[in-house]
């Protein structure tokens, strides 16, 4: 059966969502990312959806279950790389993903994953604001 | 099955064929030179209603229309089942309403995605949404 691959790095895992999901691929991949984080005890999930030219409440709801079920089972999940049209059309739409965290790109996902990790963020809130701006270390500034 | 018209009926009776309404559609606005959000706006109306289609109507299809009026070009689409229908359609609409699983949002958002919309429904005949997005 046709599946979304879910890569482990570190303590992580990250997931690129690069096809066109139908709805029963998209609640399988909810599925196997939930068994994945109790098997592997991942402290993050990180999803790159820069390949998706739409989300549509289908997709947002399976992005909102993938954070709450990831949060139950002491996971942070960040959501990276949404296109621009994407976000307005989402707005539009009138879906406004709670709970949902953010970022614009995977390497500052990554970072807010390390600091969620760290205990340093804080669990709630659109910690996407903060990468970078309370930047931990001096050496530590975002990686382009 | 294209006609001379521009016009293009697909099915809607599965998951997979709301994928392939999600291409069709795109094709058809970017060939019509729309914009890339006015583009994500028309795909994203279209998966609302296909899924509808799917998961309410039990089933149905979508009619692509490619619209001319004097230089005005656009895309109108159909949808259409022969479902339960919809009892209380001023009620569907309302952002959170929903008699599944869902969040309610599909045929409001749709509606503020689009420059056109009307739904036609009768219960125990089906459901007809129709919209259009002009360029
Ligand atoms: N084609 C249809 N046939 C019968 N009922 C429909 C049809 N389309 C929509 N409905 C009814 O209208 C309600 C609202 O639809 P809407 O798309 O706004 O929300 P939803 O599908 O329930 O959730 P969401 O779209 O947010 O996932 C549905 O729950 C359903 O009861
Ligand atoms: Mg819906």
């Amino acid at each position: 059966m046709e599946r979304i691959p879910i890569l482990k790095m570190g303590e992580f895992l990250l997931v690129t969502i690069q096809v066109d999901m139908h709805d029963r691929l998209a609640l399988q991949l909810q599925d196997d990312l939930t068994n994945r984080i109790s098997q592997t005890g991942a402290k993050g999930v990180l999803i790159d959806i820069s390949a998706l030219d739409i989300v549509d409440s289908f997709i947002g709801r399976m992005l909102a279950n993938i954070s709450l079920m990831s949060r139950v089972l002491d996971a942070a999940t960040v959501v990276v790389g949404m296109q621009p049209a994407v976000a307005i059309t989402l707005v539009e739409l009138g879906l406004t993903l709670p709970g949902i965290r953010t970022a614009l790109n995977v390497e500052k996902g990554m970072e807010l994953l390390r600091a969620y990790a760290a205990g340093v963020a804080s669990g709630g809130g659109d910690g996407g604001a903060n990468v970078g701006a309370d930047g931990e270390g001096a050496d530590g500034g975002p990686v382009r | 099955m294209a006609d001379p018209s521009g016009s293009e009926t697909l099915p809607i009776r599965t998951s997979t064929d709301v994928v392939q309404v999600r291409q069709a559609v795109r094709r058809a606005v970017t060939q019509l030179g729309f914009s890339l959000v006015d583009q994500t706006k028309m795909v994203t109306a279209a998966s609302e209603l296909a899924r509808n289609t799917l998961e309410y109507g039990g089933g149905g299809t979508v009619r692509l229309e490619t619209l001319q009026e004097g230089a005005r070009r656009g895309l109108r689409l159909t949808f259409e089942d022969q479902g339960p229908g919809i009892p209380d359609v001023e009620r569907a609409l309302t952002d959170g309403y929903t008699t599944g699983s869902g969040m309610g949002l599909g045929l409001g958002g749709a509606r503020r995605l689009v420059n056109e919309f009307a739904v036609t429904s009768e219960v125990g005949v089906g459901t007809r949404v129709v919209i259009a997005r002009w360029k």
